[in-house]
């Protein structure tokens, strides 16, 4: 006997007319979605594929100077090469002299090796008086630098279209002649010492804020809804608040002749002419930043302590526990998930902490954030603020990865 | 929080420690806030609690740091007022929109790669606000929005959204999706249903997601640091660069503004998720 075949109402098999409703609902959500999710995708995602793009996109230099690099290909870097990369070379000098543009280049090749500045600076300038063919020796002759190979090896190395040498800078590492990767000096290391800090400033402030926020989630979970709404102000005040506005106050709180250091003096602790510095330094980073990422941790912290029942402690106090046992027995372990929650939030926060840090933090206590903003306004060097952004960003996507893991990111608590 | 009579008297004494480290902390978190307040009515130029004003003399208090905030020569604050309120409006009414459509088509059970819709689309509060900043500027450089209102405020929609998302997601969570069917039943279209029976269930979470992303857009310093030109100034950044010159008490009657607007926020936050627990009958 033949499966017989349930219908609709207007004739079609059910199973076929049920996956056309199904299929009708799934294309509607996924239309909903979809206005936000390309806004998103060519104002945000994009431009952070651009960024990345930017930290490894190394063809200026390769645009300036190409018929140097094609005549290069046939050189082995080992001697020097011979007439018809002076050649291109030339051409090149002469193409970008006539258009002024060289400037750029000059920059770019004395990142790569210094010397490059006043090398290609008096070339160019004696280049119009070059007579045609024979153009190493004319060239040697302007600057002897282009009788050294290492020079030559150096405007080689600038060919490729893409470098990773950004991201070797933001770790303190460089190219050395032959291409090998090698640390920089001892005394110029900095990005490692500016990473070891972020990370240290954000790993304290992570367990300061677990420390201060337990205790006080607790005892909102606890208290009658009366007197904890009341509390929860003290939480969600500083929440609503603008971030200025309380690293301001940290500002005025920490500064030489403000109460807490008036405080310190009239306790005794130390002399009125002997102010201690509290702000424009790690401490300032540290303070401030605790306060202020607080709720982070208390509200995640919190909505997992209001759903555990009171009667589980008073089950292990009848059992024989001490408060003490059944505290770290039961009530700590029902926790975890608001922990991993809270500090992996507060975390993430901190590792990109930017506007306080700049105000309260001074010199020792400025994180990677700053540098970025400093590569991006001041130095102007946008491939190695993009490559410092890239690195940030590639850690913060993994606490972010293990975050949705852990936690489920639709149970972000907000207020 | 009274402890029975017997109770022993080293856990008497771990039961006030323990109150007292927590007073302690809430101290910590809400005192510094109420610095600014009296600092910001300072008589002097200082910011520090002259002797009269310790002495609540009321020579030692007066408004002038106000009125020098409202009508000041070449202040900037009038400007900044504006802009900020403006686009604060605009990015709100954006990410509102966008947020919450968004978030009908991802609380539906019907929508494929859920998970990963949210990721992304939550992404942007994660982000070091640097990175957001600085991807944000190449872009709108490309575009030619950098130095516009419009650049600003497209930046802020994206800020703003993933706070509008959570908030309506989660009161889409409890949701009874009998009422819409019951809607369409007696023969009301998508859109009127959407319009009379859900929105209205789902406004408090619709605004509480509003106020998000507006406080997000009223608060936000670092995208516009890279964003701003001089016609787009807006009330952080002002603060921004008049905490890096020095602390003067104008500012502290600017911050004392804020405060007072986000506790008005607050309290309407507050009202707005209770009375969301009240619709979607949750009683605690």
């Amino acid at each position: 006997m033949s499966k017989e075949q349930i219908l609709s109402s207007d004739g079609i098999p059910l199973e076929q007319s049920l996956k056309k409703a199904e299929r009708k609902n799934k294309l509607k959500a996924v239309l909903l979605v979809a206005p936000l999710f390309l806004f998103i995708l060519i104002i945000y995602v994009f431009p952070i594929g651009d960024m990345l793009f930017r930290s490894v996109d190394d063809r200026m230099i390769t645009k300036m100077l190409p018929k140097t690099f094609d005549a290069m290909e046939k050189w082995d870097g080992n001697d020097l090469p011979d007439e018809p990369v002076y050649k291109g070379l030339y051409e090149d000098l002469t193409y970008l002299k006539q258009n002024k543009t060289y400037g750029k280049i000059i920059a770019r090749l004395n990142y790569e090796k210094s010397g490059f500045s006043s090398l290609i600076k008096k070339t160019v300038r004696k280049i119009s008086k070059f007579e045609e063919g024979n153009y190493k020796e004319q060239f040697i002759k302007v600057h002897k630098r282009w009788s050294q190979p290492e020079y030559l090896v150096a405007l080689k190395n600038t060919a490729p279209n893409w470098s990773y040498a950004k991201y070797l800078k933001g770790v303190d590492m460089t190219f050395d002649q032959d291409r090998k990767i090698v640390s920089v000096e001892e005394d110029r290391r900095i990005y490692k010492i500016l990473w070891m800090r972020t990370l240290n400033v954000a790993f304290w402030v992570t367990i300061f804020c677990f420390i201060l926020a337990y205790p006080i989630s607790h005892l909102l979970a606890t208290l009658p809804m009366k007197y904890s709404n009341l509390l929860m102000i003290c939480v969600l005040l500083p929440f609503w608040t603008s971030l200025l506005v309380r690293t301001s106050s940290w500002m005025v709180l920490l500064q030489q002749q403000g109460p807490i250091n008036d405080l310190i003096v009239w306790i005794g602790l130390a002399a009125d002419d002997n102010r201690p510095e509290l702000m424009y330094n790690v401490i300032g980073t540290f303070v401030a930043m605790t306060q202020i990422l607080l709720p982070f941790m208390v509200l995640p912290l919190y909505s997992v302590m209001k759903t555990i029942s009171p009667s589980l402690m008073r089950a292990g106090k009848s059992l024989g526990g001490t408060p003490l046992v059944s505290f770290l027995k039961i009530y700590f372990p029902l926790t975890i998930p608001g922990i991993g929650a809270g500090c992996l939030l507060v975390f993430i926060l901190a590792i990109g902490y930017y506007i306080t840090p700049a105000l309260v933090g001074g010199a020792s206590g400025s994180l990677i954030s700053n540098t970025i903003a400093y590569h991006m306004k001041s130095s102007l060097d946008w491939a190695f603020a993009s490559a410092l952004g890239t690195m940030l960003l590639v850690g913060v996507l993994a606490i972010y990865w293990i975050y949705n893991k852990l936690v489920g990111i639709d149970n972000i608590k907000l207020g | 929080m009274a402890l029975p009579n017997h109770t022993p008297l080293n856990y008497r004494i771990w039961h006030y420690t323990y109150l007292t480290f927590c007073g302690f902390v809430f101290f910590f978190l809400i005192a510094p806030l109420f610095v600014i307040l009296p600092l910001s009515f300072n008589a002097e130029q200082y910011i520090h609690f002259s002797a009269k004003m310790l002495a609540l003399d009321p020579e030692g208090f007066s408004l002038r740091w106000y009125e020098d905030m409202i009508y000041g020569t070449k202040n900037p604050w009038g400007l900044a007022t504006k802009n900020s309120l403006f686009i604060a409006f605009f990015a709100t009414i954006g990410s509102t929109i966008l947020g919450t459509v968004a978030a009908l088509g991802l609380s539906s059970r019907h929508m494929p790669y859920k998970a990963a819709f949210m990721a992304l689309l939550i992404s942007p509060m994660i982000v070091p606000l640097i990175i957001s900043g600085t991807a944000i500027f190449f872009f709108m450089a490309k575009v030619g929005l950098a130095a516009t209102h419009t650049g600003i405020i497209l930046s802020h929609i994206i800020l703003g959204t993933p706070f509008v998302v959570i908030t309506v997601t989660a009161t889409l969570s409890g949701f009874d999706h009998s009422v819409t069917r019951a809607a369409a039943s007696l023969g009301s279209n998508p859109v009127n249903t959407f319009m009379k029976i859900t929105l209205p269930l789902i406004m408090p979470g619709v605004i509480s997601g509003a106020l998000f992303a507006f406080v997000t857009s009223f608060d936000e310093v670092v995208v516009v640091l890279f964003l701003a030109g001089l016609d787009n100034t807006t009330i952080p950044i002002q603060m921004w660069v008049g905490l890096r010159e020095q602390l003067s008490p104008t500012i502290m009657a600017v911050a004392t503004c804020l405060i007072v607007m986000s506790t008005l926020i607050l309290v309407t936050a507050e009202l707005l998720r209770r009375r969301s627990e009240r619709l979607r009958g949750i009683n605690r």
